[in-house]
Protein backbone atom coordinates (compact mmCIF):
# COMPACT_ATOMS: atom_id res chain seq x y z
CA UNK A 1 0.00 0.00 0.00
CA UNK A 2 1.53 3.39 -0.67
CA UNK A 3 1.62 5.90 1.37
CA UNK A 4 -1.47 7.99 0.11
CA UNK A 5 -3.36 5.13 0.72
CA UNK A 6 -2.03 4.46 4.28
CA UNK A 7 -2.18 8.30 5.17
CA UNK A 8 -6.38 8.32 4.22
CA UNK A 9 -6.77 4.80 5.81
CA UNK A 10 -5.40 6.00 9.18
CA UNK A 11 -6.05 9.62 9.33
CA UNK A 12 -9.90 8.73 10.52
CA UNK A 13 -8.98 6.24 13.56
CA UNK A 14 -6.74 8.99 15.72
CA UNK A 15 -5.13 11.83 13.91
CA UNK A 16 -8.66 13.27 12.49
CA UNK A 17 -10.67 11.43 14.55
CA UNK A 18 -14.67 12.32 13.40
CA UNK A 19 -15.57 11.85 16.96
CA UNK A 20 -12.76 13.37 19.43
CA UNK A 21 -10.83 15.09 17.11
CA UNK A 22 -13.19 17.03 14.52
CA UNK A 23 -16.60 16.51 17.01
CA UNK A 24 -18.56 15.55 13.98
CA UNK A 25 -21.89 13.16 14.28
CA UNK A 26 -22.53 14.39 18.10
CA UNK A 27 -26.05 13.47 18.19
CA UNK A 28 -25.85 9.41 17.92
CA UNK A 29 -22.32 10.06 20.38
CA UNK A 30 -24.31 11.36 23.17
CA UNK A 31 -27.39 9.83 22.77
CA UNK A 32 -26.54 5.99 22.11
CA UNK A 33 -23.59 5.12 24.45
CA UNK A 34 -25.13 4.76 27.44
CA UNK A 35 -23.63 0.82 27.01
CA UNK A 36 -20.70 -0.39 25.48
CA UNK A 37 -22.80 -2.76 23.31
CA UNK A 38 -24.94 0.33 21.93
CA UNK A 39 -21.97 2.21 21.43
CA UNK A 40 -20.22 -0.60 19.30
CA UNK A 41 -23.69 -1.44 17.64
CA UNK A 42 -24.32 2.18 16.50
CA UNK A 43 -20.23 2.61 15.46
CA UNK A 44 -20.44 -0.45 13.05
CA UNK A 45 -23.92 0.69 11.53
CA UNK A 46 -22.33 4.13 10.56
CA UNK A 47 -19.14 2.22 9.30
CA UNK A 48 -21.19 0.00 7.11
CA UNK A 49 -23.80 2.85 5.48
CA UNK A 50 -20.25 5.27 5.52
CA UNK A 51 -18.23 2.66 3.26
CA UNK A 52 -21.24 1.93 0.95
CA UNK A 53 -22.06 6.04 0.49
CA UNK A 54 -18.91 7.03 0.33
CA UNK A 55 -18.08 4.58 -2.80
CA UNK A 56 -21.21 4.95 -4.20
CA UNK A 57 -20.49 8.69 -4.31
CA UNK A 58 -17.15 8.73 -5.40
CA UNK A 59 -18.88 6.47 -8.70
CA UNK A 60 -21.36 9.06 -9.44
CA UNK A 61 -19.69 12.12 -9.06
CA UNK A 62 -19.05 13.27 -12.31
CA UNK A 63 -21.84 12.60 -13.31
CA UNK A 64 -24.28 15.00 -10.84
CA UNK A 65 -24.44 18.38 -11.68
CA UNK A 66 -22.61 20.28 -8.51
CA UNK A 67 -25.73 22.62 -8.02
CA UNK A 68 -27.57 19.29 -7.21
CA UNK A 69 -24.37 17.24 -5.86
CA UNK A 70 -26.09 17.52 -1.54
CA UNK A 71 -29.98 16.79 -2.55
CA UNK A 72 -28.32 13.28 -4.43
CA UNK A 73 -26.13 12.36 -2.07
CA UNK A 74 -28.74 12.49 0.87
CA UNK A 75 -30.76 10.59 -0.64
CA UNK A 76 -28.16 8.07 -1.45
CA UNK A 77 -27.05 7.93 1.72
CA UNK A 78 -31.18 7.59 3.57
CA UNK A 79 -31.37 4.81 0.83
CA UNK A 80 -28.14 2.93 2.17
CA UNK A 81 -29.36 3.66 5.85
CA UNK A 82 -33.00 2.42 5.16
CA UNK A 83 -31.53 -0.55 3.86
CA UNK A 84 -29.09 -1.27 7.29
CA UNK A 85 -32.36 -0.60 9.21
CA UNK A 86 -34.37 -2.98 6.95
CA UNK A 87 -31.74 -6.00 7.04
CA UNK A 88 -31.18 -5.51 10.92
CA UNK A 89 -34.43 -5.67 11.67
CA UNK A 90 -35.04 -8.61 9.48
CA UNK A 91 -31.52 -10.65 11.06
CA UNK A 92 -30.36 -9.03 13.73
CA UNK A 93 -33.61 -7.93 15.54
CA UNK A 94 -32.20 -7.84 19.19
CA UNK A 95 -29.36 -5.04 18.08
CA UNK A 96 -32.21 -3.36 16.31
CA UNK A 97 -34.18 -3.47 19.37
CA UNK A 98 -31.32 -1.73 21.06
CA UNK A 99 -30.19 0.82 18.42
CA UNK A 100 -34.14 1.32 17.99
CA UNK A 101 -34.55 5.24 16.60
CA UNK A 102 -30.99 6.11 16.69
CA UNK A 103 -30.55 3.79 13.03
CA UNK A 104 -32.43 6.49 11.00
CA UNK A 105 -30.74 8.90 13.02
CA UNK A 106 -27.32 8.17 10.46
CA UNK A 107 -28.69 9.68 7.85
CA UNK A 108 -28.29 13.10 8.99
CA UNK A 109 -25.23 12.26 11.10
CA UNK A 110 -22.56 14.89 9.50
CA UNK A 111 -19.76 12.61 9.51
CA UNK A 112 -21.46 10.70 6.36
CA UNK A 113 -22.53 13.67 4.09
CA UNK A 114 -18.84 15.64 5.86
CA UNK A 115 -16.88 12.07 4.08
CA UNK A 116 -18.95 12.53 1.24
CA UNK A 117 -18.76 15.92 0.35
CA UNK A 118 -14.86 16.72 1.33
CA UNK A 119 -13.44 13.93 0.60
CA UNK A 120 -15.74 11.03 -1.74
CA UNK A 121 -16.64 13.59 -4.28
CA UNK A 122 -12.97 14.84 -5.05
CA UNK A 123 -11.41 10.70 -4.62
CA UNK A 124 -11.43 7.49 -6.60
CA UNK A 125 -13.71 4.93 -4.90
CA UNK A 126 -10.45 2.65 -3.99
CA UNK A 127 -9.29 5.99 -1.75
CA UNK A 128 -12.93 7.02 -0.71
CA UNK A 129 -13.48 3.41 0.71
CA UNK A 130 -10.32 3.88 2.84
CA UNK A 131 -10.83 6.89 4.20
CA UNK A 132 -14.71 5.54 4.88
CA UNK A 133 -13.14 2.56 6.71
CA UNK A 134 -10.88 4.66 8.94
CA UNK A 135 -13.09 7.13 9.47
CA UNK A 136 -15.86 4.42 10.28
CA UNK A 137 -13.17 2.94 12.96
CA UNK A 138 -12.12 5.93 14.13
CA UNK A 139 -15.90 6.89 14.90
CA UNK A 140 -16.82 2.77 16.07
CA UNK A 141 -14.08 3.11 19.19
CA UNK A 142 -15.01 6.26 20.25
CA UNK A 143 -18.41 5.26 20.85
CA UNK A 144 -17.70 1.81 21.88
CA UNK A 145 -14.97 3.80 24.36
CA UNK A 146 -16.87 6.18 25.59
CA UNK A 147 -19.97 3.70 26.24
CA UNK A 148 -18.05 1.56 28.36
CA UNK A 149 -17.24 4.65 30.66
CA UNK A 150 -20.71 5.28 31.24
CA UNK A 151 -21.51 1.49 31.59
CA UNK A 152 -18.86 0.78 33.79
CA UNK A 153 -19.44 4.19 35.95
CA UNK A 154 -23.41 3.88 35.27
CA UNK A 155 -24.65 0.36 35.29
CA UNK A 156 -21.53 -0.92 36.69
CA UNK A 157 -21.09 -3.78 33.92
CA UNK A 158 -19.32 -3.71 30.44
CA UNK A 159 -20.23 -5.26 27.91
CA UNK A 160 -24.12 -6.54 29.86
CA UNK A 161 -21.62 -8.22 32.04
CA UNK A 162 -22.10 -7.46 35.86
CA UNK A 163 -18.93 -6.96 38.40
CA UNK A 164 -20.82 -5.10 41.20
CA UNK A 165 -22.86 -6.84 43.59
CA UNK A 166 -26.62 -7.14 43.05
CA UNK A 167 -28.33 -3.50 43.90
CA UNK A 168 -24.92 -1.91 44.52
CA UNK A 169 -25.12 2.18 43.92
CA UNK A 170 -23.78 2.88 41.16
CA UNK A 171 -23.16 6.46 39.41
CA UNK A 172 -26.49 6.94 37.74
CA UNK A 173 -25.72 9.89 36.49
CA UNK A 174 -23.34 8.47 33.90
CA UNK A 175 -25.98 7.24 31.89
CA UNK A 176 -28.41 10.27 31.59
CA UNK A 177 -27.57 12.48 29.38
CA UNK A 178 -25.46 15.01 31.41
CA UNK A 179 -23.12 12.59 32.55
CA UNK A 180 -22.95 11.47 28.35
CA UNK A 181 -21.27 15.42 27.95
CA UNK A 182 -18.95 14.72 31.34
CA UNK A 183 -17.70 11.45 29.41
CA UNK A 184 -16.79 13.06 26.32
CA UNK A 185 -15.38 16.07 27.80
CA UNK A 186 -13.36 13.55 30.01
CA UNK A 187 -12.82 11.00 26.90
CA UNK A 188 -12.02 14.69 24.55
CA UNK A 189 -9.06 15.77 26.97
CA UNK A 190 -7.82 12.73 27.22
CA UNK A 191 -6.95 12.21 23.52
CA UNK A 192 -6.18 16.35 23.38
CA UNK A 193 -3.24 15.47 26.19
CA UNK A 194 -2.13 12.03 23.97
CA UNK A 195 -2.01 13.96 21.29
CA UNK A 196 0.04 16.92 22.19
CA UNK A 197 2.11 14.71 24.18
CA UNK A 198 3.36 13.13 20.98
CA UNK B 1 -19.88 27.89 -8.44
CA UNK B 2 -23.72 28.44 -7.79
CA UNK B 3 -25.48 29.71 -10.50
CA UNK B 4 -28.61 31.42 -9.64
CA UNK B 5 -29.65 31.36 -13.34
CA UNK B 6 -28.62 28.05 -14.93
CA UNK B 7 -29.56 27.85 -18.68
CA UNK B 8 -31.80 25.24 -20.02
CA UNK B 9 -28.89 22.58 -20.69
CA UNK B 10 -27.90 23.00 -16.84
CA UNK B 11 -31.61 23.07 -15.47
CA UNK B 12 -32.09 19.44 -17.44
CA UNK B 13 -29.17 18.01 -16.55
CA UNK B 14 -29.68 18.97 -13.41
CA UNK B 15 -33.44 17.34 -13.20
CA UNK B 16 -32.22 14.22 -14.82
CA UNK B 17 -29.50 13.79 -12.55
CA UNK B 18 -32.03 14.05 -9.06
CA UNK B 19 -34.81 11.82 -11.04
CA UNK B 20 -31.53 9.34 -11.66
CA UNK B 21 -30.97 8.74 -8.28
CA UNK B 22 -34.70 9.42 -6.84
CA UNK B 23 -35.97 5.75 -9.43
CA UNK B 24 -32.66 4.27 -8.67
CA UNK B 25 -32.77 5.03 -4.87
CA UNK B 26 -36.60 4.14 -5.18
CA UNK B 27 -36.37 1.23 -6.57
CA UNK B 28 -33.59 -0.27 -4.74
CA UNK B 29 -35.52 0.28 -1.91
CA UNK B 30 -38.56 -1.35 -3.01
CA UNK B 31 -36.49 -4.76 -3.97
CA UNK B 32 -35.03 -4.72 -0.08
CA UNK B 33 -37.93 -4.47 1.39
CA UNK B 34 -39.65 -7.34 -0.54
CA UNK B 35 -36.99 -9.47 0.16
CA UNK B 36 -37.12 -8.82 4.15
CA UNK B 37 -40.73 -8.64 4.65
CA UNK B 38 -41.33 -12.10 5.55
CA UNK B 39 -38.00 -11.98 7.83
CA UNK B 40 -38.88 -8.79 9.54
CA UNK B 41 -42.05 -10.18 10.16
CA UNK B 42 -41.16 -13.55 11.48
CA UNK B 43 -38.52 -11.99 13.97
CA UNK B 44 -41.52 -10.08 15.13
CA UNK B 45 -43.60 -13.01 15.35
CA UNK B 46 -40.44 -15.29 17.44
CA UNK B 47 -40.08 -12.36 19.40
CA UNK B 48 -43.75 -11.99 20.83
CA UNK B 49 -43.78 -15.82 20.70
CA UNK B 50 -40.72 -16.30 22.66
CA UNK B 51 -42.78 -13.29 25.40
CA UNK B 52 -45.49 -15.27 25.15
CA UNK B 53 -43.95 -18.60 26.49
CA UNK B 54 -42.03 -17.12 29.00
CA UNK B 55 -45.52 -15.76 30.72
CA UNK B 56 -47.49 -19.13 30.65
CA UNK B 57 -47.19 -22.59 31.29
CA UNK B 58 -46.08 -25.31 29.34
CA UNK B 59 -47.91 -25.40 26.26
CA UNK B 60 -48.32 -27.44 23.23
CA UNK B 61 -50.76 -25.67 20.94
CA UNK B 62 -50.31 -22.44 18.81
CA UNK B 63 -51.27 -19.57 21.01
CA UNK B 64 -51.10 -17.14 17.75
CA UNK B 65 -53.21 -19.51 15.71
CA UNK B 66 -56.24 -19.42 19.00
CA UNK B 67 -55.46 -15.43 19.81
CA UNK B 68 -58.94 -13.66 20.37
CA UNK B 69 -59.56 -9.55 20.39
CA UNK B 70 -60.73 -8.24 24.41
CA UNK B 71 -62.00 -5.07 25.23
CA UNK B 72 -61.64 -3.36 27.57
CA UNK B 73 -65.34 -2.12 29.48
CA UNK B 74 -64.80 1.58 28.14
CA UNK B 75 -64.14 -0.08 24.17
CA UNK B 76 -61.03 2.23 24.62
CA UNK B 77 -58.15 -0.61 24.04
CA UNK B 78 -58.35 -3.52 21.69
CA UNK B 79 -56.08 -6.13 23.48
CA UNK B 80 -55.05 -9.61 21.95
CA UNK B 81 -55.54 -12.64 24.42
CA UNK B 82 -53.62 -15.55 23.40
CA UNK B 83 -54.04 -18.86 25.14
CA UNK B 84 -51.82 -21.85 25.86
CA UNK B 85 -53.08 -24.71 26.24
CA UNK B 86 -51.39 -28.53 26.95
CA UNK B 87 -53.78 -31.60 25.97
CA UNK B 88 -56.24 -29.69 24.68
CA UNK B 89 -57.45 -27.43 28.22
CA UNK B 90 -56.55 -23.92 28.77
CA UNK B 91 -53.59 -23.53 31.53
CA UNK B 92 -53.05 -20.57 31.32
CA UNK B 93 -53.27 -17.20 29.15
CA UNK B 94 -51.12 -14.61 27.83
CA UNK B 95 -52.74 -10.72 27.22
CA UNK B 96 -50.44 -8.42 24.97
CA UNK B 97 -51.23 -4.64 26.66
CA UNK B 98 -49.85 -1.47 26.69
CA UNK B 99 -49.43 1.96 27.95
CA UNK B 100 -49.22 5.13 27.24
CA UNK B 101 -48.08 6.94 30.53
CA UNK B 102 -44.54 5.40 30.37
CA UNK B 103 -41.88 8.17 31.59
CA UNK B 104 -40.56 7.89 27.76
CA UNK B 105 -44.34 7.26 25.98
CA UNK B 106 -45.81 3.74 25.01
CA UNK B 107 -45.00 0.87 26.64
CA UNK B 108 -46.23 -2.68 24.89
CA UNK B 109 -45.46 -5.43 27.76
CA UNK B 110 -46.89 -9.21 27.48
CA UNK B 111 -48.86 -10.66 30.68
CA UNK B 112 -49.20 -14.02 31.70
CA UNK B 113 -52.36 -15.19 33.96
CA UNK B 114 -52.69 -18.34 35.60
CA UNK B 115 -56.16 -19.69 34.97
CA UNK B 116 -58.20 -18.33 37.82
CA UNK B 117 -56.65 -14.54 37.08
CA UNK B 118 -53.44 -14.67 39.42
CA UNK B 119 -50.72 -12.47 37.16
CA UNK B 120 -47.85 -15.09 36.37
CA UNK B 121 -45.58 -12.35 35.13
CA UNK B 122 -44.77 -10.54 32.56
CA UNK B 123 -42.27 -9.48 30.05
CA UNK B 124 -41.94 -6.03 28.30
CA UNK B 125 -41.78 -6.29 24.36
CA UNK B 126 -40.70 -2.63 23.56
CA UNK B 127 -40.14 0.96 25.65
CA UNK B 128 -38.06 3.82 25.51
CA UNK B 129 -37.51 4.36 29.36
CA UNK B 130 -34.49 5.92 30.69
CA UNK B 131 -32.10 3.41 30.44
CA UNK B 132 -30.48 2.26 33.69
CA UNK B 133 -33.45 3.83 35.52
CA UNK B 134 -36.81 2.82 33.91
CA UNK B 135 -35.35 0.88 32.21
CA UNK B 136 -35.39 -1.60 35.33
CA UNK B 137 -39.16 -2.43 34.79
CA UNK B 138 -37.38 -5.25 32.49
CA UNK B 139 -35.02 -6.48 35.19
CA UNK B 140 -36.19 -8.99 37.86
CA UNK B 141 -35.64 -7.85 40.95
CA UNK B 142 -39.07 -5.74 39.98
CA UNK B 143 -39.83 -8.30 38.01
CA UNK B 144 -40.43 -11.09 40.75
CA UNK B 145 -43.36 -8.80 42.86
CA UNK B 146 -45.69 -9.62 39.84
CA UNK B 147 -45.45 -13.40 39.86
CA UNK B 148 -48.28 -14.77 41.75
CA UNK B 149 -49.55 -11.15 42.44
CA UNK B 150 -53.67 -11.60 42.50
CA UNK B 151 -55.10 -7.95 41.34
CA UNK B 152 -58.09 -8.93 43.32
CA UNK B 153 -56.47 -9.60 46.87
CA UNK B 154 -53.84 -7.07 46.90
CA UNK B 155 -54.21 -3.66 46.56
CA UNK B 156 -52.49 -3.05 42.61
CA UNK B 157 -50.67 0.07 43.31
CA UNK B 158 -47.12 1.21 44.21
CA UNK B 159 -46.27 1.88 47.81
CA UNK B 160 -46.30 5.55 47.43
CA UNK B 161 -49.92 5.24 46.10
CA UNK B 162 -50.61 3.41 48.61
CA UNK B 163 -50.16 -0.15 47.00
CA UNK B 164 -48.60 -3.47 47.89
CA UNK B 165 -45.86 -3.18 45.00
CA UNK B 166 -42.22 -1.94 45.96
CA UNK B 167 -41.48 0.78 42.89
CA UNK B 168 -38.02 0.80 40.91
CA UNK B 169 -35.88 3.40 42.58
CA UNK B 170 -36.07 6.91 41.20
CA UNK B 171 -38.33 5.58 38.22
CA UNK B 172 -42.11 5.28 40.17
CA UNK B 173 -43.38 6.68 36.70
CA UNK B 174 -41.86 4.02 34.80
CA UNK B 175 -43.06 1.64 37.55
CA UNK B 176 -47.02 2.94 37.29
CA UNK B 177 -47.03 2.68 34.06
CA UNK B 178 -46.26 -1.46 34.37
CA UNK B 179 -48.79 -1.63 36.50
CA UNK B 180 -51.44 0.86 34.58
CA UNK B 181 -50.58 -1.46 31.56
CA UNK B 182 -51.30 -4.42 33.56
CA UNK B 183 -54.49 -2.88 35.04
CA UNK B 184 -55.54 -2.52 31.17
CA UNK B 185 -54.91 -6.27 30.81
CA UNK B 186 -57.05 -7.36 33.75
CA UNK B 187 -59.58 -5.30 33.04
CA UNK B 188 -60.15 -6.74 29.54
CA UNK B 189 -60.33 -9.72 30.73
CA UNK B 190 -62.68 -9.04 33.27
CA UNK B 191 -64.83 -7.77 31.24
CA UNK B 192 -64.47 -10.43 28.79
CA UNK B 193 -65.62 -13.09 30.67
CA UNK B 194 -68.60 -11.52 32.19
CA UNK B 195 -69.95 -10.30 28.89
CA UNK B 196 -69.87 -13.96 27.44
Amino acid sequence: MDKTSLNNLTRGILRENPTLVMLLGMCPTLGVTTSALNGLGMGLATLFVLMMSNMAISLVKNVIPSQVRIPCYIVIIASFVTVVDLLMAAYLPALHGALGIYIPLIVVNCIILGRAEAFAAKNNTWQSLLDAVGMGIGFTWALALLGSIREVLGSGSLFGWNFLAEGADTMLLFIMPPGAFLALAGLIITVNQLRKAK
Amino acid sequence: MLDRHPDLKTFLKMTAALLVVAVASAYILAEVYRYTKEPIKAANNRRELDAIAEVVNDFDNDPFAEKMTIYTPDKKSKLQLYPARKDGIVNSFAIKTYTNSGFGGRIDLIVGFYIDGAIKGYKVISHQETPGLGSKITEPKFQSQFNGFDVSKHKFKVRQDGGDIDAVTAATISSRAVIDAIQRAVDAYKNFNTGK
